[in-house]
């Protein structure tokens, strides 16, 4: 299978810090790749880099084969790349059907002025709200009135529905309750079985074993390699994370319960 | 699938009033029934809804609509432009230095006054999206600049501060009848002929009706409501103005260009206080360098009245506009009433903060924030 991403030796300064020092990793369509680390390792700024947001210092990005330019990340949401970020995906006040199509609105002409279909808008959000397991009272209740697993379910939704490729998924599960985690996961695995490559950045090990294909640890800006699923356990990639030996002092104390 | 079987246990069916709460023109509307019922109780015989009553009160209302409806799209997109006031000020003096003193025809003076003012408002916007400093910062310094020139610039030139003979200079030409003359003329002779409005009973004006037409000033009034409503309503750029205003960085990620919307906003309610402007100084036929002091407030007033969130992403023009109605009725029927008129700044300080604390209500109960 070919990789749709391949992200080969990055490299990112900022000024004399090195956040990211060589990085590669491929992505294949259809699976989740668990990005992993601890605070401070260089996942933000990662994605970032796959995103648009940040033009690698030094390195290349390849997408379907071709080298890739993000100028900003206009470019990469039209290649087929969309991010969810953790708390940024949704506007509260604003109803899930101007959310979903924020930015893509449906427009309908009359007289030749474009005019926002609300209807189309509508529908489409309802069904695939549906889909998505979610029963909203109506498409013009407020994106404020949904949990914070719905809200990263619409965002995810409605990446795959404008044609993501790959979908970027930014601690999706970080601030959630045990039921809403579950319904992202969840979502994170419809997703990838629509043939989409999924990159899911956690520090959960827990989360990423539970819909994770792949996994790759980062560290200090570098990768410690990546392994597919099968090929290590949750305790080595926690160790990992933590850079292992203080990890396995603080264990002792706790039980083994991080 | 039908409703039911999708309908979910946990989300309580809400009740129809508290859906028609979350409408944010809901406070505009309570409050012009409010006003108009005290009105009508306490000043029906004072003239107030006599033909010429109902006008006075509605070219009020009208002004205020007018620099309402810019600062309600641009507070919807998350800023606001405390330079509104000085704009019409600076705008208006535009038009007597290139139409009066500089001898322009007026067609001309009216143009280039639109321009300058428009990039003025794109100046503004301009230096808040690039420099990230909040909009209140940004645009006190240009009402501090603006109103400096205002008066700069006819001191050194007239070595005065009013410049008159706007309407002497407009005469014939085929632009300012737009922003000063009156529609339906006919329409209204016709009623104070066969006695529906009252007729001037001598003098030179005998015979013609009390009230001559509509001015222009309120079919602009009337047509900037419409279209921001259709515009903000029912087409894209309506929702990226929310958007922008909702959470500006949420709707860059989905690639909303906020900063151009913001910018465009700028220059709409720069181009609004303009509008404002070229009206008054047609009707007055002369500027003045201290024309549209607090404009930018009571603006910013109507608009909070209307329902608007201070912080942006939630508002209705036509709530700012049923705002703009409320503050030139009240300001005008206490005057018919007989009503010191210092007591308007009261019921003006008193209305802004009950209607804050509605909206603040209003939008917990949106976003279910408790």
């Amino acid at each position: 299978m070919e990789p749709i991403i391949q992200m080969k030796n990055i490299e990112k300064h900022f000024g004399s810090v090195i956040a990211l020092n060589g990085v590669t990793i491929d992505f294949y369509p259809g699976e989740c790749h668990c990005l992993l680390g601890d605070n401070g390792a260089g996942k933000s700024t990662f994605i970032k880099t796959m995103s648009g947001v940040h033009k690698p210092t030094n390195g290349e990005i390849l997408f379907e084969g071709k080298p890739m330019h993000f100028e900003d990340p206009r470019d990469s949401i039209n290649a087929g790349i969309a991010t969810v970020y953790q708390d940024l995906a949704m506007i509260p006040l604003m109803s899930v059907s101007r959310n979903f199509f924020m930015g893509n609105e449906p427009v309908k002409r009359i007289a030749g002025i474009p005019f926002f279909d609300h209807e189309r808008a509508n529908e489409t959000t309802m069904a695939e709200m549906r889909a998505m397991g979610i029963n909203l009272r109506g498409p013009d209740q407020a994106v404020g009135t949904l949990s914070g697993g719905e809200r990263q379910t619409v965002a995810i939704a409605r990446a795959v529905h404008f044609g993501a490729k790959v979908l970027i998924l930014d601690e999706p599960t970080s601030a959630l309750g045990v039921r809403q985690t579950a319904n992202v996961l969840s979502t994170v695995d419809k997703v990838r079985k629509q043939g989409i490559a999924v990159v899911f950045i956690t520090h959960n090990v827990r989360h990423a074993m539970a819909v994770g294909d792949r996994f790759t640890v980062l560290n200090r800006g570098k990768t410690y390699g990546t392994a597919a699923r099968g090929e290590i356990t949750p305790e080595e990639l926690q160790d990992l994370m933590a850079g292992g030996q203080e990890l396995a002092t603080l264990e002792g104390s706790l039980g083994g319960t991080v | 699938m039908s409703d039911t079987s999708s309908a979910d246990e946990r989300i309580k069916q809400i009740s129809s009033l508290r859906s028609a709460l979350i409408r944010p023109e809901l406070g505009g509307i309570v409050g012009i029934i409010a006003v108009f019922t005290f009105f009508l109780l306490f000043a029906f015989d004072s003239g107030m809804f006599s033909a010429q009553g109902v006008m006075n009160w509605s070219v009020v209302s009208a002004q205020f609509m007018i620099i309402a409806v810019g600062a309600c799209l641009l507070m919807i997109a998350g800023e606001f432009d405390l330079s509104v006031g000085s704009m019409i000020g600076f705008a208006g003096m535009m038009i007597a230095v290139f139409g009066v003193s500089l001898g322009w025809p007026m067609w001309a003076a009216i143009l280039i006054t639109f321009a300058i003012c428009i990039a003025f408002g794109a100046l503004n916007g301009y230096i808040v999206v690039r420099t990230g400093l909040p909009s209140f910062i940004v645009t006190l310094a240009t009402l501090f600049i603006l109103r400096g020139f205002t008066i700069f610039i006819p001191q050194t030139l007239e070595r005065k501060t009013i410049i008159g003979g706007i309407r002497e200079a407009a005469e014939g030409d085929w632009l300012a009848p737009i922003f000063g003359g009156k529609i339906l003329t006919g329409l209204f002779q016709w009623l104070g002929d066969i006695g529906v409005i009252s007729v001037f009973a001598r003098g030179n004006l005998k015979g013609q009706p009390v009230v001559d037409g509509i001015p222009m000033l309120i079919v602009w009034a009337l047509g900037l409501v419409v279209v921001g409503h259709i515009v903000l309503t029912r087409t894209r750029f309506g929702n990226w103005i929310f958007a922008a205003g909702g959470d500006a960085q949420a709707a860059r990620y989905v690639g909303v260009p906020v900063n151009a919307v913001k910018i465009k906003m700028f220059m709409f309610t720069a181009f609004c206080a303009t509008v404002f402007a070229v009206c008054q100084v047609m009707e007055f036929g002369s500027a003045g360098a201290d024309r549209g002091i607090l404009k930018e407030f009571e603006a910013i007033i109507a608009v909070v009245i209307g329902g608007a969130l201070l912080t942006g992403g939630y508002g209705s023009v036509v709530g700012a506009a049923l705002g703009a109605l409320i503050f030139g009725v009240v300001q005008q029927g206490l005057f018919f009433a007989n009503v010191e008129s210092s007591l308007f700044r009261v019921f003006l300080g008193v209305i802004l903060l009950l209607a804050v604390i509605l909206n603040t209500y209003i939008r917990r109960m949106i976003t279910g924030e408790r």
